[in-house]
């Protein structure tokens, strides 16, 4: 079981519908934000390229955050998601200046907070609830070690990138382009 | 050319526009935790060669230093923690791939043994202090665990050696082990906090010694460590010439960019080339007050700690 992301860049409208869904089903505190939305330009004009896409917690497999926590407040569950044990978070900061993607911030209680890619959720069988509301249907969640599963599929059919693969964390939110 | 912009909004504190989770109580503790193991190496090391009575500053009186310097800095550290009344839950474990449940346990270690070193040398050393508060006359058995912890010096000594190393360099290898801040992450910042760290040290014992010979000895220890944390920091920006486009964005901050008056000025200049000189010219024979390259030294370790500290969380990846 290794649980993934697969956002097409191509369809998505950055309407910022996962955002808004996310911060209610999360109760994230006003301000603060679990996933979020940006606009690439690419190029000069007149050859320019907008490129919209969501963005998370990569639930990395070399998770720096894991290896710098030193609680083991932050760690890896079944599947691939990486989770933070909030009364074991003494707020020391080092997950967050470990993360390439900023993913992480201090929630307002003290503990570091982010993408648990709805743990809760997906313990009921349920979507993470940005997928779940994606109007374009641009989102897909799924088993990579299932060669059959949605977004197996669409990794082997499309031409896909990684953010910032060059920090070496191997990260398992996928975009097509 | 790319351009990238947040459309949903965000805007989390301390992280956009640019990171900043830590502040100077960091910075300040980097500089108190290195100078307290620069301090309780060379104390440690020159009991164990038999040096105690030849330098007194070294080995007994700046060993004041380190428990007050390892208090405050302890102090600083969970200032800046922001759930600090789980702080306990770094001694619930020990992981040994995160360089700050090392630096924990070490500190947990190091900050105990540099009170009873303290304790060991405070009658001798600081009688003024013990004829007014009479400690020893109104606590009796604190002459049986004098005793005790005299008789256990070496031993104190022998453990110190290791453990003010590992202290020095972990202060650099805590930054290293960030690979999301390109400035921080090369293998060079441990070598380069440790000698930084030991040279704080010993301008501190330069600063308290009494005894001309001890000065001495202490200028040319320190004359060799800036030489060498020198080479340290041109290897450091060789690195990052020779890196990625994000190491070479990362050194652009030091050279040329907002924290170059900063680096090359006062850490570089005013902390390492100026007192070097100084002490050099004090070697050859003129007179020089010591106490100037000494607090030159000292001043620069502080802002080599801040600059670092600032800069680095200024430094990330694009995507």
């Amino acid at each position: 079981m290794r649980y993934a992301m697969v956002i097409d860049t191509l369809k998505c409208v950055g309407c910022s519908d996962c955002v808004v869904a996310c911060q209610t089903e999360n109760d994230v505190p006003h301000g603060y934000c679990r996933d979020w939305i940006t606009e690439t330009v690419n190029g000069s004009y007149p050859s320019v390229e907008l490129e919209l896409k969501s963005e998370r917690c990569n639930h990395c497999d070399n998770a720096p955050c894991v290896r710098c926590c030193p609680t083991g407040a932050s760690h890896i569950v079944e599947g691939g998601v990486v989770l933070v044990t909030a009364n074991e978070c003494i707020g020391c900061g080092a997950c967050i200046e470990s993360c390439p993607y900023d993913a992480r911030y201090q929630h307002p209680d003290g503990y570091v907070d982010k993408c648990t890619f709805c743990h809760h959720r997906l313990e009921k069988g349920q979507l993470p609830a940005c997928v779940s509301v994606c109007p374009t249907k641009c989102m897909y969640f799924g088993d990579l070690d299932n060669p059959n599963s949605e977004v197996s599929q669409l990794l082997k059919n499309r031409k896909y990138k990684t953010l910032a693969p060059e920090a070496g964390t191997n990260p398992h939110v996928f975009y097509l382009i | 050319m790319q351009e990238e912009l947040f459309t949903s909004g965000r805007h989390i504190p301390h992280i956009d526009p640019s990171l900043e989770i830590w502040h100077w109580p960091i910075a300040v503790y980097l500089f108190l935790g290195g100078l307290a193991a620069g301090i309780l190496f060379f104390a440690a090391l020159f009991y164990v060669l038999g040096k105690d009575k030849d330098y007194p500053a070294a080995v007994k009186i700046t060993s004041i230093i380190p428990p007050i310097a390892l208090s405050l800095g302890l102090l600083a550290l969970v200032y800046d923690l922001t759930h600090p009344l789980f702080t306990w839950q770094l001694y619930t474990t020990f992981r040994i791939e995160s360089p700050m449940s090392w630096g924990a346990w070490v500190l947990l270690i190091v900050t105990p043994l540099s009170f009873l070193w303290t304790f060991s040398y405070y009658r001798e050393s600081f009688g003024n202090i013990e004829s007014k508060l009479n400690l020893f006359r109104r606590f009796k058995f604190l002459n049986t665990f004098e005793a005790f912890v005299i008789k256990n010096r070496i031993n104190i000594a022998y453990a110190l050696i290791p453990l003010s190393l590992i202290l020095g360099v972990y202060t650099g290898i805590l930054l290293s082990a960030f690979n999301a801040r390109p400035l921080w992450n090369n293998a060079i910042l441990g070598p380069l906090f440790l000698t930084s760290g030991l040279s704080t040290g010993a301008a501190a014992i330069i600063l308290l010694s009494k005894s001309v010979q001890e000065r001495h000895l202490f200028g040319r220890i320190d004359l060799g460590l800036i030489i060498v944390e020198l080479a340290l920091i041109v290897h450091m920006i060789m690195g990052y010439y020779a890196g990625s486009q994000v190491q070479l964005e990362a050194m652009e901050l030091l050279v040329g960019g907002d924290f170059t008056l900063m680096f090359f000025g006062f850490v570089v200049l005013l902390g390492l080339l100026v007192p070097a000189i100084l002490e050099l010219i004090e070697l050859i024979g003129y007179k020089v007050p010591v106490v100037v390259p000494a607090l030159l030294v000292i001043i620069g370790g502080l802002i080599f700690r801040f600059v670092m500290i600032e800069a680095g969380q200024l430094t990330r990846y694009l995507y």
